[in-house]
């Protein structure tokens, strides 16, 4: 160890009241972030103390079951000649009350929507985030495509790139709004149908060999158009980052493949997509996981509180009518489901278990597809290097 | 298309008489902003088949931009122009509008300055031009990667290999590999743009031994910033100041005994 000698340090502190300043600073800023990280772990902490007993039980399959089988139905509260609170599902109620027709019931309650459990709106959101994907990933990377390898610079892709990036902000209930008079009102979309609706403007023309109509009728409150309304709310998004993608890819790949007389899609199609994939399809879970959580774009346009069939067992027809119909049936969705629950019911402590046990759901839905394409995405940026 | 004077269009194009040159270059002026500033100044020069032509000159005097002229790679910015003379290769006037630039550089090859093989295997590396050429034949694919494997040096080193990622290859290799995908799909003209910038000693004595030999088959053109690599592999020489064409002779006489000052100055190493 060298001599230390105080007096020759030439990094001595030298006023005290600039340190003070600086550490007063330092605490403020740090209080913000905390603040931030207080409220997260809030959120997080309340929805899984109060969800988690919904779905996780102390005995065998330590799950319950119910709650991811069932859809969501009438619950009944009542108290019995004992004087203990009962609550039960309305069609094991009425069940009960035939088994034992001399019970006393008193006080009994009805809660729509708060028994039973989530399949119904869990099926319709994860329908319509298929939709969603579908048609966004095949317009966004169509769009970014275009946009990044063939449109020329200039003032025209500006312009078209700034009116992509104003779509992000537009409010999702305006996005709600467009999808119900675009998909849902506006007479020129087909159905494939056996009964045409009084709706139908254009036509509906006779499937030649069917019983079946091409019918321009609009798609109503739909599958179809709740993921189409999702879809371009999730475009600004995925073109994004489908952009972004594609310029990762090492231009030296675009050249090598160009000078060896490839053509321009041939060299996107060889050259450029397969590196971009991985980035372009992880962002998209992304922007997708995004726009599934919203509940005004399907509120208008896909969403119905009760409905007692899945949309497969509800349509009509084989074939490509069944499809069809299929498409155009409404659906439950998980958001629009704890939309009901919560805000559209009294406060009543019987509704909490539905309430916490849908959010916990979705909570940890959400959460776990941003992570994994989070984690997909490190991964493969670790993986592709050149 | 059945145009006979297009004479690109045809996968066997003539073979050139050895006196004759296969690229000309007459009075080519070229902008990258659509005409207001010129990059490339009446450049004349003739380019003969079967030999090894050198562009030296110093950074930014427009030689990358020559080159990447005679495969029309500056298609590819939308402001680049060729604003006036004009290029000929085996007889054809390579800007003229039945001009195909796909066709064009199916018979001009390029290797670029930065290794760029594709994160695919060996063999799809150098099959790869062939493939977007449509050809599936897995016989006629195997022949072609293994004769431009071998050609370019590397057969021997990666054959136990071909399926393995190119990119486990070393950067030398890689450029070899790259060199052995230009020349799969059989070019007259092979264009090299600094190939050996980021390799070592070793290996750029490795790719200059390989230009010797590919000499045979191909006409090569290489830009380098390496006098000693130009007089080394080149049989001709020209040199570029400030976008225009100072001298243009054989490489003996440019580095020997040069006509005009600025060619000595910059190969005695005094600028550039
Ligand atoms: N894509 C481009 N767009 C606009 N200008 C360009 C482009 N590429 C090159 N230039 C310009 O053209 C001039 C010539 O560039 P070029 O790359 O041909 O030089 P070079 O002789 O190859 O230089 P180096 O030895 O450094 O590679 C430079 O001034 C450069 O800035
Ligand atoms: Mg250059």
């Amino acid at each position: 160890m060298p001599e230390e000698t105080p007096s020759t340090n030439p990094f001595q502190a030298t006023s005290s009241k600039r340190k003070v300043k600086d550490r007063i600073g330092t605490v403020i800023f740090a209080c913000f972030t905390y603040f931030v990280l207080a409220c997260a772990l809030f959120i997080f902490g309340k929805i899984t103390y109060d969800g988690a007993p919904v779905l996780f039980t102390s005995e065998a399959p330590f799950i319950n079951t119910k709650f991811f089988t069932e859809s969501p139905q009438t619950l009944v509260e009542f108290t019995n000649g004992a004087g203990e609170l009962i609550r039960m599902d309305q069609t094991d109620f009425t069940v009960f009350k035939e088994e034992n027709p001399d019970v006393t019931i008193n006080d009994e309650h009805t809660f729509s929507y708060s028994g039973g459990g989530i399949a119904g709106p869990l099926v319709g959101t994860a329908l319509l985030v298929l939709v969603c994907m579908v048609v966004s990933l095949f317009i966004g990377v169509a769009a970014a495509i275009y946009l990044s390898e063939y449109a020329k610079k200039g003032k025209l892709v500006s312009a078209i790139r700034l009116a992509i990036m104003n779509l992000a902000g537009v409010p999702s209930i305006v996005y709600g709004l467009f999808g119900f008079a675009f998909f849902c009102l506006a007479p020129w979309f087909p159905v494939f149908t056996y009964e045409v609706n009084a709706e139908t403007t254009i036509g509906a023309f006779k499937i030649p060999l069917t019983d079946g109509y091409l019918s321009f009728q609009g798609w109503g409150n739909s599958l179809l158009a709740g993921g189409l309304t999702l879809a371009v709310m999730a475009l600004p998004v995925i073109i994004a980052a489908c952009e972004e993608s594609l310029k990762a890819v090492p231009g030296g790949f675009r050249e090598a493949s160009l000078a060896l007389g490839a053509t321009r899609w041939q060299c996107i199609r060889t050259a450029v997509l397969p590196y971009a994939a991985p980035g372009i399809l992880t962002a998209s879970v992304l922007g997708v996981t995004r726009v599934a959580g919203e509940t005004a774009p399907i509120m208008f346009t896909a969403a119905v509180a009760d409905k007692a069939k899945m949309p497969w067992q509800d349509a009509q027809g084989s074939g490509v009518f069944w499809f069809s119909d299929m498409l155009t049936q409404s659906v439950q969705a998980l958001p629009y489901h704890i939309y009901t629950v919560s805000a559209r019911l009294p406060a009543h402590e019987a509704i909490n278990d539905m309430r916490y046990g849908s959010v916990f759901v979705f909570l940890i839905l959400v959460v776990g597809f941003a992570m994994t394409s989070v984690v997909l995405r490190a991964r493969y940026r670790n993986k592709l290097k050149w | 298309m059945n145009d006979s004077s297009s004479t690109l269009d045809s996968a066997d194009a003539p073979e050139v008489a050895s006196n004759e040159p296969i690229i000309s270059i007459d009075n080519l002026s070229f902008s990258y902003d659509l005409g207001s500033t010129n990059t490339l100044r009446d450049i004349s020069l003739e380019i003969p088949a079967g030999k090894v032509t050198a562009f030296i000159g110093p950074s930014g005097c427009g030689k990358s931009t020559l080159l990447r002229c005679l495969n029309r790679m500056n298609d590819l910015v939308d402001t680049a122009k060729v604003t006036g003379g004009s290029i000929s290769i085996l007889g054809q006037d390579i800007n003229a509008p039945d001009v195909e630039a796909i066709e064009l550089r199916k018979h001009v090859g390029m290797v670029f300055q930065k290794y760029n093989p594709f994160p695919k295997s060996i063999y799809e590396n150098v099959a790869y031009g062939l493939r977007v050429q449509g050809i599936k034949n897995k016989s006629v694919l195997d022949q072609a990667v293994e004769e431009s494997l071998q050609k370019s040096a590397l057969w021997d080193e990666v054959k136990d290999r071909l399926d393995s990622s190119a990119l486990g290859l070393s950067g030398g290799q890689q450029q070899r590999l790259c060199i052995a995908r230009a020349i799969a799909v059989k070019p007259q003209i092979v264009l090299m743009d600094e190939p050996c910038s980021a390799l070592d000693p070793i290996a750029t004595a490795r790719i200059e031994e390989l230009i010797a030999e590919l000499q045979e088959d191909f006409t090569i053109v290489i830009v380098t910033h390496n006098m000693q690599q130009a007089t080394r592999v080149s049989n001709r020489t020209a040199f570029f100041y400030l976008g225009e064409l100072i001298e243009y002779d054989d490489t003996s006489k440019i580095f020997g005994n040069p006509t005009r000052k600025q060619t000595e100055d910059y190969v005695s190493g005094r600028f550039g």
